[in-house]
């Protein structure tokens, strides 16, 4: 096993241990975190790739792993903020509860 | 490391030169393990013991401002007073409340300790002296130091009490208002030295033209970005006058109330470690680090290392002192403070910079100096008057039953 | 595969698994944070310095405390409730076969023949990224400062109370 293929194996797991968390959590703020998991293992395996793969010296990887990681930022930024108005709403963060579309 | 070895003077370094001799007689196998332990083992010594020496300072400084003696019981002035606080801390029984998180309330005290700790490995303490010399070192200081917000949710969130979430939240809100500003104060010593790392920052100004030395502190914009990374280094230690969050009238220590003996002399020293830890890094960017003062050779005999512990301890002194003069700052003046005043004027700090470097240099400097000083100070001015209090304070009247 | 990795990696995948298992949910962030720092500690294994800090200054330093605000604020105690939702079963089927894919995929596309000899790890100075960014993603940079800085407003307007907002009209009453 060479250590690229270990990395991406680590990468895809943590991606279905996210999208687990996602699918399956009832509180809102873990299915946020959920996704930034998801984001991270993307980002590791790009980075895996930057340093394994050809061409080291253009930092293709690196770019888009820090881009990534900005976007995930203001996401998680944004996403956090509807849940704080939605909860202001129904009074609850259980997923399962927010289910009627009328206030 | 050793190539300027040989160019300096020996006293200076001799530390340096004790740690290349103890190298060469360790196996090579162990060679890289030894080398970090025999860095290390100085920085826990050394900054501990300045922590020890701050606080019986502190208290007997803020005495005298109060004027009344500081502790003057435990050996000759009190200067055995660490000795003694020690003793109490550790012998004093660990209280930790039966609703508490126990596991959380356990590691909150240790992940504080150890980012303090860490922030120091890329702080050059004298020439060739750092202990390890990161491309990206100032980016490393600063990402530990947002550990530290982490611990202080834990402590104050894992007591399950009222004051001390209250205070944990506070104290967060006001780090982090305050780590932006940190930052961005530092950004123009970084634009100016062209690299991250604080060996090339200090290298940067450790030349002298005649006998004045190249410190960024003596430009207009590194006395806007020296001033400005005080202030949020005071806010970012939770020093007074950025208090509240652990004010002792305000509310009793806040996110530590609920964590007695060892544990809360560890916060204690956690934070005092942080605060000689941002100190340090404004003295590598703005004050040159471990150069002297001025390029005459009675200054430049004296070691690197003890003129960065004398610009060390001169600014511990200048904290301790405004600890004892200045008021306490209300939450909402200290956040308006951050975000109304400091971030404009570091953003603005930031332009200066740039103009700095692209005017030309005349003699003396002159018009450098004359209009990056005016572009930094009629915003200050500005800023600051928009800022103060618009309510009018009016004589107050009592009334009484009748 | 050498010890460091694998100590990164356990550390990674226990602290991941846990934020998405445990109770209470502010365990959940915490434990998040510790997959994050194993992470970043991948990152610095990997020999990408900046990313590794800068995954500790967002991720650790922001996201995590941003997640356990929010988690305070919208925290209702009375309610004792399910973690994971009725048709869990389906999530985990789903996600087991996600990982199976992807596992399956990497292993065939690495052929017992591909043993390269370990490449050093590239030597990249904050310079390079630096001067990557401003000449040939300048367009991503700026793209990325309009990003923020509509993602900060929009989060400051969507979680502002409309009891704060000094735009809305009183009712009178």
């Amino acid at each position: 096993m060479t250590p690229l293929e270990g990395c991406l194996l680590l990468s895809a797991l943590l991606f279905a241990i996210g999208l687990a968390g996602t699918v399956t959590r009832r509180n809102a703020i873990l299915v946020l975190i959920g996704i930034e998991l998801m984001l991270n293992a993307a980002n590791l395996n790009f980075i895996a790739l930057w340093r394994y793969g050809p061409h080291p010296e253009a930092l293709t990887g690196i770019m888009f792993t820090i881009f990534s990681i900005a976007v995930a930022a203001a996401e998680a930024a944004v996403g956090l903020a509807l849940i704080l108005a939605a909860y202001r709403h129904f009074r609850t963060t259980n997923l399962d509860r927010m289910n009627r579309l009328k206030g | 490391m050793i190539v300027a070895a040989v160019n300096a003077g020996s006293v200076d370094q001799v530390f340096v030169l004790a740690k290349h001799a103890l190298l060469a007689r360790t196996p090579d196998a162990l060679q890289p393990l030894a080398s970090a332990i025999i860095s290390i083992i100085p920085l826990l010594v050394v900054f501990p013991s300045l922590f020890a020496i701050t606080t019986v300072l502190e208290r007997k400084g803020l005495g005298r401002m109060q004027n009344r003696l500081g502790p003057n019981r435990v050996g000759p002035f009190g200067l055995l007073q660490p000795a003694a606080d020690g003793i109490k801390a550790l012998i004093k029984e660990d209280v930790v409340p039966a609703a508490a998180d126990q596991l959380v309330h356990f590691f909150a005290p240790v992940i504080f300790v150890a980012a303090a700790f860490v922030a120091y490995a890329v702080l050059p303490i004298g020439r060739n002296m750092v202990i390890v010399n990161l491309n990206a070192g100032v980016l490393f200081f600063f990402a530990v130091g947002s550990v530290v917000e982490l611990s202080v949710f834990m402590a104050g969130w894992s007591s399950r009490s009222k004051y001390s979430l209250l205070g944990a939240m506070r104290a967060i809100a006001q780090m982090i208002s305050y780590e932006v500003p940190l930052v961005l104060a530092s950004v123009p010593a970084i634009m100016q030295a062209g690299s991250l790392s604080t060996v090339d920052i200090v290298n940067a100004q450790a030349g002298y033209t005649g006998i004045w030395p190249h410190w960024y502190l003596f430009t207009p914009w590194g006395i806007v970005g020296f001033g400005l990374f005080l202030i949020a280094a005071t806010a970012e230690s939770n020093r007074s006058p950025f208090d509240l969050p652990e004010g002792e009238s305000e509310i009793i220590a806040g996110y530590f109330i609920e964590y007695s003996g060892f544990k809360f002399a560890l916060f204690f020293l956690a934070e005092y470690l942080g605060m000689f830890a941002t100190s340090a890094l404004g003295i590598t960017l703005f004050l040159g680090g471990w150069s002297a003062p001025l390029g005459i050779s009675l200054f430049t005999v004296v070691p690197s290392y003890i003129w960065f512990f004398a610009k060390l301890l001169g600014f511990i002194c200048f904290f301790i002192w405004i600890r004892g003069t200045l008021p306490r700052l209300r939450m909402d003046q200290l956040m308006g403070f951050a975000w109304k005043f400091i971030l404009p004027m570091a953003l603005l700090n930031i332009f200066v910079t740039g103009l700095w470097r692209f005017l030309p240099a005349s003699p003396l400097n002159s018009i450098r100096w004359i209009v990056c000083a005016a572009v930094l100070a009629a915003p200050c001015v500005v800023l600051s008057m928009s800022l103060k209090q618009k309510k009018k304070l009016l004589i107050r009247t009592y009334h009484f039953a009748e | 595969m050498t010890a460091t990795f694998l100590i990164l990696a356990a550390i990674t995948v226990a602290g991941t698994a846990a934020a998405m298992g445990l109770r209470n949910a502010v365990h959940c962030v915490l434990a998040l944070t510790a997959g994050f720092a194993g992470l970043a500690g991948l990152y610095l294994y990997l020999g990408a310095q900046f990313v590794g800090f800068t995954q500790i200054m967002v991720y650790v330093g922001a996201v995590a405390i941003l997640a356990v605000f929010a988690v305070m604020m919208t925290h209702n105690p009375g309610e004792p409730e399910e973690i994971f939702s009725r048709f869990w079963v389906w999530g985990a089927v789903i996600a087991g076969a996600v990982f199976l894919t992807l596992a399956r995929a990497i292993r065939l596309a690495f052929a017992p023949a591909d043993a390269t000899p370990a490449t050093p790890a590239p030597s990249t100075t904050v310079q390079q990224i630096g001067d990557a960014l401003m000449h040939r993603y300048v367009l991503p940079l700026e793209i990325i400062g309009l990003l923020l800085t509509a993602a900060l407003i929009g989060a400051v307007i969507i979680a502002m109370d409309p009891k704060d907002d000094p735009t809305l009209e009183e009712d009178a009453e």
